[in-house]
């Protein structure tokens, strides 16, 4: 049996499936009622100072999928909207009550030195496991000059973990916004102010939906909206380039990190520790479908580690990493082409119509109206896989590989590259 | 005037019957899983879950499935019903799980839990180590009595707890009616054999077969050399019609077929009859109407005394029925079995109604079926027998007559327990194993505590 406990930045959980800073981690019941049900830890509801933020009324969006499958989500929450004393002796208590998980405590207070000397003696003395930087908040904090603010910002970043590593023993996770052209700069930035992690991503810049009878982006404020920060399932994609990318770049790539980002199942955690995470946080799935949810998460990624032979997560961090380059190292002589397995296909005739009219006419309709035959010209068929992601069964089209004889050949040494370099 | 009595074999082509006999409910297709497990909602206090009498995290196994972890599906279902999947296809699932889906509300169509079921259970990754292991062994020692759905899951049970089991089994096999009475296109390719070789697996059970209680061991002599025991007996004696005519040749009890049926390896060579009457209106009625339909009796008739509401067997089933050619006749109580010592002619009727008290009354209107046939499909009875004739040491039973159990499963007899059809119940396969492993949990709870006392 594979063993899931790990360890990041020296704190050892029972398993790498931590709750991110969000509502399922908002107060005392329910990081127990997620500890009950076999989370190994949490990032507890970003703290602030005093006075707590109120919220507003009507606070989520969705972007739906066909069936009501909500594939993406957004917010306009804040941070916590409780008094900090009240999250501190909480946190104080689940911790004394739950030794063997992790807590870590999210913070977000104004850019000031005073305002961090002043809170993290506090947050330290709660028997924490450790503090996350919320530099991401898209919606609301940045407003006033927090989170995404501060996260755009990579002198400020550097500035504020500096200042963390200074006024508390705790070990630092700088959580970064994706909210910016190249998330390798925050993550450098987080670095050089001394931090132990970076955990990616928070929610991005979104409005879901616009309520066509009333003109107001939902959700629906009293008849207006605004933008809220995007997450679930539709974010993963994003997410997991921006691991790679830290993960890649020599500058960060020894830097620690934590996975965050649409992961709804033991599958997408197992990418993203492939690309670079060491554990993974995840919100939107436990928000949609509660805290069960950490059942198959772990169950699945044990499995499949079984399978593997995966004695552990390190066996398979990173494993990715060394297949995830940049374009120009790609094999131009590498060839695949479609190839339609007739008992399977149900003759829709999507294939044909995605092909005919967006790509490369590659795909033959032969036979009458009801006995329609669909199969791929060879020749013509550059590899592209749209017919294959239009096909509505699965394995009906797959894609074979075509042995070119040709060795391994990049653009950066293409003949027809002008600027290519000589091997 | 001379008759004959159409009952002959042969009555279709070898190849006509083994395609009637393939599989009822084939498994779903990859696709089909997709788009099925893609259904549920994965309800919190879901209450297909309650539904099940063995308690199965349906949202679970069906979310694990989804995100393509078969192999945690298949686990997650054998850890609470060890018969996961022979009960995946004999469950009624349409008056079980499946009947308080929320997806009935506003879709009038559940989803296919049963048949996901059978899909994960079918898809455990045998190349994986066993999935059960046996904690470290207590000593103890436990006489299990039949190797049924109960007698099984409750050895399962205990093995896994660490102890030793030993079942007597009066027949030459295991699996009791999964093995002799479950209609064949239910359970086909020998699956029961195949599923009890799972089970065991787990080590630590011997099955002693041809051993019966109450002929080769007596219950006095299972207790005195072990530390507990468990029966699992099913019923083994079938109510009688008590009419004129029931000793003739061609009346026959459905149960006794069907067994002769299951166990055939040419199924053409079984006698089948012309017209065919069956008297029942449970599962067993429709099981063996059907399986003659399937053997090529040209007209099958099933009569109930009662409405068709009243009706043991599921709007689902008796549409099976249908589907397979038979016919019922509602309201109408036997009375006479017309015939000789060479065979049945007719079967006759008097019609019911029900008066105004709610109350099934008999008329005088008579009517009459043709037939070569009769099938006694009117409910099965426990015979108590094997359980020894001495008051003193032989467990209570109850007001129908079969062993009575308190909440534990625990007869009146201290270290003796009992469940599945032998004790009062819905008489389900899934539900004997409930009991198997309930009552296995008790005995452990009663072992340990006399562990702990130093026993
Ligand atoms: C025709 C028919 C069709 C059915 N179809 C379905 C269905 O589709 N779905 C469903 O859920 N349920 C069905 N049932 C009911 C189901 O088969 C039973 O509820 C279930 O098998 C009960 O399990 P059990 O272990 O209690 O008893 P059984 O399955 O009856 O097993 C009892 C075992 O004990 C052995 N035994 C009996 N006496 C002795 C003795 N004295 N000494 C030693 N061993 C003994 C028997 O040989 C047998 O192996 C059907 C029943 C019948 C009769
Ligand atoms: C309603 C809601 C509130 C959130 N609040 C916070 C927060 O207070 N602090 C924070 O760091 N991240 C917050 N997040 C972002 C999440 O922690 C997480 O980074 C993001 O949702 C992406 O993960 P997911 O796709 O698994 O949801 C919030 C997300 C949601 C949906
Ligand atoms: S989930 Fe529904 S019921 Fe619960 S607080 Fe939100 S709007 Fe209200
Ligand atoms: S899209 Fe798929 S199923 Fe439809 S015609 Fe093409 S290959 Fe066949
Ligand atoms: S009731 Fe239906 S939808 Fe809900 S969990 Fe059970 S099977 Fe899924």
């Amino acid at each position: 049996m594979a063993n899931l406990a790990c360890e990041f930045i020296g704190i050892k959980s029972i398993n790498p499936f931590w709750l991110a800073s969000a509502p399922p981690t908002d107060k005392a019941y329910n990081v127990v009622r997620a500890f009950e049900a076999g989370w190994g830890g949490v990032v507890w509801k970003t703290l602030g100072e005093d006075p707590a933020p109120i919220n507003v009324s009507s606070r989520y969006g969705a972007h739906y999928g066909q069936n009501r499958q909500v594939l993406g989500f957004n917010n306009i929450e804040l941070i916590t909207d409780r008094p900090l004393q009240v999250n501190l002796d909480e946190i104080t208590q689940v911790k004394k009550d739950w030794p063997d998980r992790v807590i870590i405590v999210s913070l977000m207070v104004p850019c000031e030195e005073e305002s961090w000397k002043n809170i993290l003696p506090k947050v330290e003395a709660t028997g924490a496991d450790g503090i996350e930087l919320n530099f991401g908040c898209p919606h609301g904090m940045p407003e006033r000059g927090m989170g995404a603010a501060v996260g755009q910002v990579p002198e400020y970043i550097e500035m504020v973990t500096r200042w963390c590593k200074q006024y508390c023993s705790l070990p630092v996770i700088v959580k970064l916004t994706p909210n910016i052209t190249d998330v390798r700069l925050p993550a450098a930035a987080a670095m050089r102010g001394g931090a132990d992690a970076v955990s990616l991503i928070n929610t991005i810049n979104s409005i879901t939906s616009v309520n066509l009878d009333t003109m107001s982006p939902e959700p629906s404020v009293d008849g207006k909206g605004t933008h809220g920060g995007y997450c679930g399932s539709a974010v993963k994609p994003i997410a997991l380039s921006m691991v790679s990318e830290i993960a890649r770049d020599p500058e960060t790539a020894n830097m620690p990190i934590s996975g965050i980002g649409g992961i709804s199942n033991w599958r997408d955690a197992a990418e993203f520790i492939t690309l670079g995470a060491t554990n993974v946080q995840v919100c939107t799935a436990a928000m949609l479908y509660g805290f069960k949810i950490i059942d198959d998460l772990c169950d699945g990624l044990s499995d499949w580690m079984d399978t593997k032979g995966y004695k552990n997560i390190n066996d398979f961090s990173r494993k990715a990493i060394p297949n995830t380059t940049d374009w120009k190292h790609l094999n131009m002589n590498y060839k695949r082409i479609a190839h339609i397995d007739q008992d399977i296909c149900i003759g829709c005739g999507r294939c044909f119509a995605a092909c005919e009219d967006t790509s490369h006419q590659s795909i033959l309709q032969t036979g009458d109206l009801g006995k329609r035959k669909y199969t791929i010209i060879d020749e013509e068929c550059v590899g592209c896989n749209l017919c294959e992601i239009t096909c509505p069964e699965p394995n009906a089209i797959k894609m074979v590989d075509i042995d070119t004889g040709k060795p391994h050949l990049s653009w950066l040494h293409h003949p027809e590259n002008p600027y290519r370099e000589e091997k | 005037m001379s008759f004959t009595h159409d009952i002959k074999s042969n009555r279709l082509l070898d190849v006509e019957i083994s395609d009637n006999f393939s599989d009822i409910a084939p498994p779903l297709s990859d696709k089909q899983v997709l788009v099925a497990s893609e259904r549920c909602l994965f309800c919190y206090d879901a209450p297909c879950i309650t539904a099940c009498p063995t308690g199965i995290d349906i949202p679970l196994f069906i979310r694990k499935i989804n995100t393509g972890n078969n192999h945690g599906a298949a686990k997650e279902i054998l850890s609470a019903n060890i018969l996961g999947g022979s009960c995946a296809r004999v469950c009624p699932t349409e008056t079980l799980c499946e009947q308080v889906c929320v997806r009935n509300k506003h879709e009038e169509s559940p989803v296919e839990i049963g048949r996901l079921q059978r899909y994960a259970v079918d898809h455990l990754d045998t190349t994986q180590p066993y999935p059960f292991t046996r904690a470290e062994s207590t000593g103890k020692h436990i006489a299990i009595v039949g190797a049924g759905p109960a007698g099984l899951s409750c050895a399962h049970q205990l093995a896994r707890e660490g102890h030793q089991v030993t079942i007597f089994e009066a027949a030459p096999k295991s699996g009791g009616l999964n093995e002799y009475g479950i209609a064949l296109y239910k359970l086909v390719d020998d699956y029961t054999q195949k599923e009890i070789e799972f089970v065991l697996k787990i080590g630590g059970i011997d099955i002693q077969y041809e051993k019966a209680l109450g002929r080769d061991v007596s219950l006095a002599q299972l207790r005195e050399k072990h530390d507990a025991v468990f029966l699992g007996i099913g019923m083994g004696d079938v109510n009688a019609l008590n009419i004129p005519g029931e000793h003739y040749p061609g009346v026959e009890d459905a149960v006794a077929y069907i067994k002769e049926l299951r166990q055939k390896s040419e199924l053409s060579n079984l006698p089948v009859g012309r017209r065919v009457v069956v008297i029942g209106a449970g599962m067993t009625a429709i099981d063996i109407a059907v399986q003659s339909k399937k053997l090529g009796a040209e007209d099958v008739t099933i009569v109930y005394r009662r409405d068709k509401s009243a009706m043991g067997a599921s709007q689902h089933e008796q549409d099976l029925a249908q589907t397979n050619g038979a016919t019922f006749i509602c309201n109408a109580q036997p009375k006479e079995i017309i015939g000789s010592d060479t065979g049945i002619t007719e079967m006759t009727f008097n019609k019911t109604m029900l008066d105004d008290n709610g109350k099934l009354v008999v008329t005088d209107d008579i009517i009459s079926i043709p037939c070569d046939v009769v099938f006694k499909a009117i409910g099965q009875k426990f015979e108590s027998s094997p359980l020894g004739n001495d008051s003193e040491s032989k467990p209570a039973l109850d007001q129908r007559g079969r062993i009575a159990v308190n909440d534990n499963f625990q007869t009146s007899l201290n270290d003796v327990y009992a469940g599945g059809d032998c004790i009062n119940g819905k008489d389900l396969v899934v539900e004997a194993v409930d009991h198997g492993n309930k009552a296995a949990l008790a005995i452990h709870q009663q072992l340990k505590k006399q562990i702990n006392q130093g026993e």
